[in-house]
């Protein structure tokens, strides 16, 4: 039997500063989590008398909302701030709230910042916990786990999946922290993008870079599809949304040459029309709404981890 | 004051010395330069075995922020820095604020430093008017009152033309164009090297394009005006490769690289350590290497720090939005010693030509750079032996934005003379003012 491993650290801030036994942790615990909230009643004491700071720099719905649920679920006391980036650019420096907030007997930080690396720098400056609930575009690690989760749950294992994230990959935290997560798992990983939307050196993380979709359907067992940050074309060089469509989409067409029971994964929020068709959105393949539901599971993992971590 | 300096190791690549010798200094000269020189006169005698002697050090790449940012660093505070990194002379750039960019900002920054510098400073002078890049400064007025250079350092001159004119202006008054190669449309909003570090963190990759097809245009503008062109802070192997072949068709160009583009590669960025932020940025290790490589056979001519202080609070911030730059007066001598001799790249008497020599001859500074008798006496007296630690106390400039502090280091300014007055003694600064 492998040495049982212990969670010893305080924060999470991305999957590349995960082993492989330190994630597997945090899918079995999601495991049992994910049984807890299917049950009438929802809610267990694992975080009673503990408080989780909910500090978003940047418009989120669906990570927020989970993540505050996550934490109510597990009996935590909770407070969400958002904050404005304009108003922050004025006064408070992030290291300066973290502080305050710590302050105030915070146990654990939920950070969503616009600028890769802050919730590592914060992790650095305050003793309370810090879980990255996406930075720039560095990391987004619960989504990923929360899509390996998903993954697992289909298929039963990572070893060997051939899993195609396309779209945006440059700009996109959830394309790094899948990279990392599924690769350390020995998962077969292919981005797809258009060449302007492909980071240079991405091939020396061990993913295979095409930009042809329909080869980064046809082998995959499963599919990624990244969100079209439109807004985040400063400086002009996206695709149009047409044009896009018509190379990249996702749609029943498409999908007619890849693998019958190929599944279909989004983080959201979906541009239907845009990255995907509103058919395979909707369709048999999609696991969009799971993933959501996993996401709680996976977030109530986490929490319950960082909070309960051993010494080292 | 007369100096009788014993028994040191002279290294004077201009004269071809390496060997021990005394020097003798008087009036603010060196008079002799011999074996076993007497004492006759009463000079103060400074024993210098086992250490080096060099010709004072010039970094000809220094922020001072004075006027305008005295909050980050004064003449007064820098300069002192200075010497405690063994450096005789520096260039101070114009990015202050308001810029160096008339006769009369220049002049009165000229009498700041009469009144607070403690050791020698040099100014140069914007390129264009608030270094907007527009139209061009007053260079005739600000040559006239001293300027030893011109620079829009920070910001490039991104018309053409207009870089055109300032190089024909720059030849006419006889100073060296100090050219900061940047492509903006290139480099953007980036704040690191692109490359799979960049990519990794997620940070917004400046492309070694912006600096290298600014570095071809330049080269290419003062082979066609005859100009004499210095390319500051060059970073990149494509850079040097334009470099060394300008040089070889003899168009008048000269390059320096900071200590930072020489240690440090862009895998230092992984922790998000703002004093990691530079722009240029950290390279990749093939970069360092070219460096490397041309720092040891003459491709380029100096080393200077780009001492850049920043305030904590402009660096305690996310990746993004933090200030580019780090100090470097008080370290560059020693990463220099450690990584380039130390370490066998280059030679003592190289270091000392890319130290001191290389800087006077762009500079046009004839009496400095060389141990010659009669020449000004700006000496540094290194121990080759003495080790050392970079504390954040022992930090002698107003800002403490270094990814250096407490890097151990073997070899070590112990002595500055400048116009003939012992000026810095194992880091105690002696104002003669």
């Amino acid at each position: 039997m492998p040495k049982q491993v212990k969670w010893t650290k305080k924060d999470l801030l991305g999957l590349e500063y995960l082993s492989r036994s330190e994630i597997e942790l945090i899918l079995q615990a999601a495991e049992s989590f994910k049984e807890v909230i299917t049950r009438k009643i929802k809610k267990v004491p694992a975080l009673r008398g503990k408080t989780v700071v909910n500090l978003f720099y940047e418009p989120s719905t669906r990570t927020r909302i989970s993540f505050e649920l996550a934490a109510k679920r597990l009996s935590a006391d909770v407070i969400n701030v958002e904050v404005e980036t304009s108003s922050v650019k004025k006064g408070e420096t992030l290291i300066d709230t973290g502080r305050n907030v710590e302050a105030l007997m915070i146990d654990v930080i939920v950070v969503r910042h616009n600028c890769s690396g802050a919730p590592y720098m914060l992790s650095k400056a305050v003793k309370a916990s810090v879980v990255n609930a996406g930075d720039g575009w560095h990391e987004h690690p619960t989504q990923a786990l929360l899509d390996m989760f998903t993954l697992k749950s289909k298929f039963g294992k990572l070893e060997d999946l051939k899993i195609s994230i396309i779209g945006d990959i440059a700009h996109s935290r959830v394309a790094r922290s899948n990279i990392w997560g599924l690769t350390k798992f020995g998962a077969n990983v292919t981005v797809c993008a258009p060449e302007i939307l492909i980071p240079k050196g991405i091939e020396t993380l061990g993913v295979k870079v095409t930009n042809d979709i329909d080869e980064a359907i046809r082998e995959a067992d499963a599919i990624n599809v990244l969100r079209m940050q439109f807004e985040r074309d400063e400086s002009g060089v996206f695709p149009s949304k047409m044009e896009y469509f018509k190379k990249f989409a996702i749609t029943e067409e498409r999908l007619k040459k890849a693998k019958k029971e190929i599944v279909v994964m989004h983080p959201g929020p979906i541009n239907r029309g845009v990255e995907m068709s509103t058919e395979v959105a909707d369709g048999p393949n999609s696991v969009i709404l799971e993933q959501v539901t996993n996401g709680l599971a996976v977030r109530m993992a986490v929490l319950y981890l960082i909070t309960h971590a051993e010494k080292e | 004051m007369k100096y009788l300096i014993k028994d040191g190791r002279l290294i004077d690549p201009a004269n071809k010395v390496d060997v021990v010798l005394d020097i003798l200094i008087s009036g603010g000269k060196i008079e002799k330069i011999a074996k076993d020189i007497k004492n006759k006169n009463g000079a103060k005698i400074i024993d210098a075995k086992g250490k080096i002697i060099a010709p004072g050090l010039i970094d000809m790449h220094v922020h001072l922020r004075e006027p305008g940012r005295e909050d980050k660093e004064t003449v007064e505070t820098g300069t002192r820095a200075a010497l405690c990194g063994g450096v005789a002379s520096i260039c101070a750039m114009p990015n202050t604020e308001p810029s160096i960019d008339t006769r009369i900002k220049a002049q009165s920054l000229n009498e700041i430093i009469k009144k607070t510098a403690v050791t020698n400073v040099f100014i140069v002078g914007a390129i264009t008017k608030g270094r907007d890049g527009k139209e061009l400064a007053d260079i005739e007025g600000m040559e006239e009152e001293g300027v030893i250079a011109i620079s829009d350092d920070g910001n490039c001159v991104q018309d053409i033309a207009l870089m055109f004119e300032a190089l024909k202006t720059a030849k006419n008054k006889g100073l060296v164009l100090i050219s900061h190669c940047e492509d903006t449309k290139v480099s953007g909003k980036g704040v690191i090297n692109e490359g799979v570090i960049a990519t990794r963190l997620g940070l917004k990759p400046m492309p070694k394009k912006a600096e290298f097809e600014i570095v071809k245009r330049d080269i290419d503008l003062a082979k066609k005006s005859g100009a004499k062109l210095h390319i500051a802070h060059i970073s990149c192997k494509e850079s040097i490769e334009y470099l060394k072949k300008a040089k070889k068709e003899g168009v008048d160009v000269s390059a320096e690289v900071t200590p930072h583009h020489f240690v440090l590669s862009d895998e230092c960025c992984l922790t998000y350590d703002t004093n990691t932020k530079m722009n240029p940025p950290l390279r990749s290790k093939e970069d360092v290497a070219s460096i490397k490589a041309a720092l040891a056979d003459g491709t380029i001519d100096v080393i200077a720090s780009d001492h850049a202080p920043h305030g904590k609070h402009e660096k305690e911030i996310p990746f993004d939005n933090a200030a580019f730059g780090i100090i470097g007066l008080e370290t560059s001598l020693a990463l220099a010693i450690a990584n380039l001799v130390q370490t066998k790249v280059l030679s003592w008497g190289r270091l000392v030509e890319l130290m001191s020599l290389g800087p006077a001859r762009i500079l046009g500074l004839n009496k400095k750079g060389a141990l010659s008798e009669g020449n000004d006496a700006d000496i540094t007296i290194i121990d080759p032996e003495k080790e050392w630690i970079y504390t954040e106390s022992s930090i002698q400039s107003k800002s403490k934005n270094s990814p250096f502090i407490n890097w151990k280091f073997k070899g070590k300014a112990v002595s500055v003379i400048t116009g003939g007055e012992l000026v810095m003694e194992d880091g105690k600064i002696y104002s003669h003012k």
